[in-house]
């Protein structure tokens, strides 16, 4: 038998069980299908409901599972398949060609400067431009660069090369082929997190006409000091300063229209009143309105955080969700229509920026990765658990686990809690097998 | 401050000092360039850089290369906290090959930047002052090696409910062995009371029996009914610990290597609220859980629940969570037994988060249940006539009031803290929360740990959770304590105490001020001397100021070192009035709580230069006295509340000494309220910022000390000379 386990997912939830279950012996595969590992808690810029930096606290996780002696990382890499049963699964990993030799690159980033290919940053939602071989972040692990076949000038007409005449390390390798890498170990925990709905098609708010109004994930990078603007929000169509913000939970969630996701994310009143709190905390003249349908602050220390927003932020708190949002395409202002509960009567507030937090979803390749396992999802695409009570980070294979938010809504401090369950999980599983083979 | 004098043995004093942005939490507040230059400035300091993110793999490389490149002997970062990044680069100083020990954190983002946003030039100057500070202490640090202790691979698990029955089972089915403690006379805790289970209405007497199943099948799990835990000893992987029966069975002492506090919580009971107590056929949710379970529900015509009874800003400030699922729960459950019985949910806002509750609540609706929504101004009133009930409620939904007859109204009540629970705290030296709830080493990335190593936390002793949560917790638990044991050892931090025999007169003084009787006499050259076991020695200090001849020492926080960083604290550039106060600060407690009120952005005035200590029994009357004679205007010690001592008593010393000193220094014209000594947890940066800014104003109401402005005019009639 094998008594290692694979970690499918590099986010928080992937990285905390890799770490449990590497610092207590067990050899651990963790696969990331993106460039680096950290997931959604990357993007962030804080966290609620304490407001640490995310990456601040996150980074030294991520470095830490990068160092560990017991875990090996294969990012850019995808599970192809998937045979076998407890204590002897083979999986095939397919390990993607960065066309940069990761031994050699030593993240130093001169490829980057030189490559003229200008591509949109997907890491800050696309909200400025990255190149076509790049780090997804500053704080990526590993710090290796990786081409991005679709748009790389050499790939596409074997003209440029500038990144490997500049790498002084000879990284770069344009020869570099798909790897298929064969692992076989003891138990599996799916940890691949999330994926955020496109509001586009909502037409009654405007994303993606109006552009002064967002996703909260634009929002993230946008506040954060890493960030496409350096921290600062900006107005179009002349780059000021927003005054009065809103912002709308419950975009594309608790929606029972087709499209959208009947189910609450549980995180966004949460993320509302956070991404209100930091707009005051970067520009004290700021107001800040938050229409809510329910305000769910159930989490250790979230209600009094929600109180806190009240009292040492100013931000205001209206019950109902907007109706309609109509732009002045002169100055950009925002007209944000609404029941007023106090008298019924449709109100108008009119602010220059609006931020929307969508549904947020399982991630997108959940389904092909239950159709490899064999794993159950329900209607809604969340891996299913065995048992919500009595085993929460089962699912309805043997041997295979589940954490973080592909298998229900949650937060950082659940994902990381479920992580660590799912590795206990799979620890007993390897025990138990440990204790049969004897 | 001195050059460190070259050793012509070894190597020059060679400082690097590595200065975090951290994006713009630090960069944003404080001006690092200036801070980058003024450390360049100070002695022994040879390489200084600035960094976007000094925890990220490129802050990381750039140690190392720093390290390499400049011949580094001694490394500080300036960024963060020690309590949550001293691991990491006092391993990446150990992969470049130096010393962990000869790394010094600075933290100038939870002690500046994020508690001084409003003053960035005060803020900038106070971060030089710590900066300085720092290098001081560098200078001075010695390497050390650590020593490893075995682990006892067997837990203690206190509580057999829900979350105590999953932590045992999952540990025995990892191979180790469990001792589970239970007060009650039976196993299941809380949920012996509960009916059905959301959001799959299976009988929670199922659930139990499974769970039950599980870790009595393993063979490993003791069970200890009718029994409390007394008399916690030794430290993890080496605990000692007596269960005493309550029904006068035969009491044991268990020895084991992690323990898990599962003691679950409590229904609040809201008598006189809303006729409890008062009005028959006012009942909780608990209690319209025992008439499901048996069959007692006589047939209802209407019924009123009411939700967030004593939470959310009554009783107690939080939301509990699970109320409006249960309330749900019970709702369709009397619906599917009286379909014709009309009920009405009064909330203030439905607590359904995730998937499944949603879906849960939807089903409610569809039902024919009837949800009122009220604001919290405006609570329902609730009286009774003609033995009939009558809840009335102003509806802001449907702007009027509703009035409702029934024939019971049940009262949704949060989950509150046990009463005992303060007191495994103490036993345990474990930190307790604003809420009553025990609290954990960090909310995000150590939700189920508890800063003190080898003791773990989990279910609703850690705040209002469901089944499904307790459970979830408990399996993570089961992760985090299994990592000791099946490593099987644990490696014990070198900041250890150490006598010089040749100066001690074996006095025994600090022989009884060791609380883990970790020092003993011993004769050395026909006398006696003390003697500290290092693995028994957890490192706090509290007897090197004990000692009458001033014979002991503790690595890594040594009486010269600490002084270097008084006496720098003391040389800051402060206008005369702005008071200069030297702060001393425990690790476990009162420094956690400057961190916490850094994170939550407490706005404090800059005034005060925090040195940290483990325990604030280490803190040495010589060091304040020190602090005085250099011209400090006021000094602020702090610690663990009393019985919280991570230490269990060292804070009684620290009380014992501070009193006394008030004595002395008041003979030395120091006015005694110069001296202040307070108690703060790890959770409360509220009362950290407030106790502050008091002191700040009332050392600025008595005007500089007397010494300040000795040591002011000196300086100045030096410069003139």
């Amino acid at each position: 038998m094998s008594e290692d386990v694979l970690v499918i997912g590099g986010g928080v939830a992937g990285i905390q069980a890799a770490l449990d279950l590497g610092d207590r012996g067990l050899r651990v595969h963790l696969v990331e299908k993106k460039p680096s590992i950290g997931g959604t808690m990357a993007l962030l810029d804080k966290t609620f409901p304490t407001n640490d930096c995310s990456i601040c606290i996150l980074a030294p996780k991520m470095n830490e599972c990068a160092a560990h002696p017991n875990i090996t990382i294969h990012t850019y890499s995808e599970v192809l398949s998937m045979e076998g049963k407890p204590g002897n699964f083979k999986v095939k990993v397919l390990k993607k060609a960065r066309l940069v030799n990761e031994t050699k690159c030593t993240g130093c980033g001169d490829c980057m400067r030189k490559c003229p290919a200008k591509v949109p940053n997907e890491y800050n939602q696309n909200l400025d431009e990255r190149r076509a071989i790049y780090m997804p972040f500053p704080q990526a692990v590993p710090r290796k660069a990786t081409i991005d076949k679709e748009h790389c000038i050499y790939v596409i007409k074997e003209k440029c090369g500038a990144c490997k005449k500049v790498c002084k390390a000879g990284a770069v390798d344009f020869e570099q082929k798909d790897q298929e890498i064969g692992l076989n170990v003891g138990a599996m925990i799916i940890a691949v997190g999330l994926s955020i709905y496109d509001p586009s098609h909502l037409t009654e708010y405007g994303y993606g006409r109006y552009p002064n109004v967002h996703t909260s994930m634009e929002y993230e990078r946008l506040i954060c000091a890493s960030g496409p603007t350096g921290g600062h929000l900006e107005c179009e169509p002349d780059k000021r300063q927003p005054k009065r913000m809103a912002f709308i939970p419950c975009v594309g969630s608790r929606d029972v229209r087709p499209g959208g996701c009947s189910y609450c994310c549980s995180v966004c009143c949460m993320l509302s009143t956070k991404d209100a709190m930091l707009a005051r905390e970067h520009y004290d003249d700021i107001e800040s309105f938050i229409f809510y349908s329910d305000l769910r602050t159930s989490g250790k220390g979230a209600h009094e955080y929600m109180e806190r927003a009240k009292k040492d932020y100013g931000v205001t708190f209206i019950h109902g969700k907007p109706g309609d949002i109509q732009e002045n395409p002169e100055t950009g202002e925002l007209m944000v229509s609404y029941t007023d509960e106090q008298n019924g009567k449709i109100t108008n507030l009119k602010v220059d920026f609006v931020v929307l937090s969508t549904a947020i979803m399982p991630a997108d390749d959940a389904q092909k990765l239950a159709r490899v396992t064999g794993v159950d999802t329900g209607p809604d695409r969340f891996f299913k658990a065995h048992n919500c009570q009595t085993h929460p980070t089962d699912t309805t294979m043997p041997g295979i686990f589940v954490a973080g938010y592909c298998e229900s809504p949650k937060d950082v401090t659940e994902s990381v809690i479920q992580a660590s369950g799912a590795a206990a999980r799979a620890a007993e599983t390897i025990s138990r097998l440990r204790r049969l083979e004897k | 401050m001195k050059r460190a004098p070259d050793n012509p043995a070894s190597n020059e004093t060679r400082i690097g000092v590595f200065i975090c942005d951290c994006g713009t939490n630090i960069a944003g507040f404080v001006d690092v360039p200036a801070l980058v230059e003024y450390a360049k400035t100070l002695p022994n300091v040879v390489f200084v850089q600035e960094n976007m993110y000094t925890c990220s793999d490129a802050g990381i490389t750039e140690i190392k290369k720093g390290i390499k490149e400049h011949n580094l002997n001694r490394v500080i970062v300036a960024s963060c906290t020690p309590r949550t990044h001293a691991p990491l680069f006092m391993s990446t100083c150990e992969a470049s090959g130096l010393n962990k020990y000869l790394f010094e954190f600075v933290n100038i983002r939870d002690q500046c930047s994020w508690v001084h946003m409003k003053e960035p030039d005060k803020g900038t100057q106070k971060a030089k002052d710590l900066i300085r500070m720092g290098v001081a202490k560098a200078i001075l640090l010695e390497p050390r090696e650590e020593l490893e202790a075995p682990v006892e691979p067997s837990s203690l698990v206190i509580g057999g409910g829900i979350a105590g029955l999953s932590v045992a089972g999952s540990l025995a089915e990892q191979g180790f062995k469990v001792h589970l403690v239970e007060k009650e006379k039976e196993l299941g805790g809380m949920l012996r009371f509960v009916d059905k289970l959301f959001p799959n209405d299976i009988e929670a007497k199922e659930v139990l029996d499974s769970v039950i199943g599980k870790a009595e099948e393993s063979g490993r799990v003791t069970v200890h009914l009718s029994s409390t835990v007394k008399d916690v000893s030794g430290y993890i992987g080496n605990f000692e610990v007596g269960i005493v029966r309550n029904d006068g069975g035969t009491n044991e002492t268990v020895k084991i290597g992690t323990i898990i506090i599962a003691t679950g919580s409590e229904a609040y009971k809201p008598v006189g609220l809303y006729g409890y107590g008062s009005l028959p056929g006012v009942i909780t949710q608990l209690e319209l859980e025992g008439r499901l379970r048996e069959d007692g529900l006589k047939k209802p015509r209407a019924v009123v629940m009411i939700q967030c009874v004593g939470a959310r800003g009554q009783h107690v400030s939080y939301c509990s969570k699970i109320c409006c699922m249960v309330a749900l729960k019970n709702a369709r459950q009397i619906k599917k037994k009286f379909p014709k019985a009309e009920i009405y949910i009064f909330h203030r806002g439905m607590q359904t988060s995730g998937h499944r509750n949603e879906a849960y609540y939807l089903k409610a609706r569809e039902e024919g249940i009837h949800f009122i929504h009220f604001e919290a101004e405006n609570p329902p009133e609730v009286s009774a006539s003609d033995n009939q009930l009558h809840v009335g409620v102003y509806s802001p939904t449907l702007r009027r009031k509703v009035d409702v007859d029934c024939d019971l109204v049940v009262l949704s009540t949060p989950q509150v803290h046990h009463e005992d629970g303060k007191q495994i705290a103490q036993m345990v030296k474990v930190p307790i929360g604003q809420e009553g709830f025990f609290f954990e080493a960090h909310s995000k990335l150590r939700p189920v740990d508890f800063a003190t190593d080898g003791v773990f936390l989990c279910g609703t002793a850690r705040g209002p959770a469901a089944v499904g949560e307790s459970v979830q917790q408990a399996f993570a638990v089961a992760s985090r304590a299994a990592i000791p044991m099946a490593r099987g050892k644990v490696g014990a931090e070198a900041i250890t105490a150490q006598v010089d025999v040749d100066i001690c007169s074996g006095c025994g003084e600090c022989e009884g001020v060791c609380p883990y009787n970790a020092i003993s006499l011993k004769t050395h050259e026909n006398r006696q001397v003390a003697e500290v076991n290092p693995l028994l020695c957890k490192g706090c200090g509290m007897c090197v100021p004990s000692c009458p001849t001033r014979a002991i020492k503790q690595w890594g926080f040594t009486d010269n070192q600490l002084v270097s960083q008084v006496l720098e604290a003391t040389e800051s550039d402060l206008a005369l009035d702005e008071p200069n106060i030297v702060g001393f600060c425990c690790n476990w407690c009162s420094y956690a709580g400057a961190d916490m009120a850094g994170v939550s952005r407490y706005q404090y005035p800059p005034n005060i230069r925090i040195v940290r200590t483990m325990c604030s029994g280490r803190v040495d009357p010589i060091w304040i006295i020190r602090a005085f004679m250099e011209g400090a205007d006021g000094v602020f010690v702090s610690g663990c509340h009393p019985g919280d001592c991570h230490y269990i008593t060292g804070n009684n010393f620290t009380e014992e000494r501070m009193r006394r000193l008030r004595k002395s220094i008041s003979d030395y014209g120091i006015d005694p309220r110069r001296l202040r000594l307070e108690w703060i947890s790890a959770s409360e940066g509220n009362r950290f910022a407030d106790l502050v800014s008091e002191f700040t104003e009332e050392i600025k109401k008595l005007g500089p000390s007397p010494l300040r402005e000795l040591k002011q005019r000196r300086s100045i009639d030096v410069k003139e000379t």
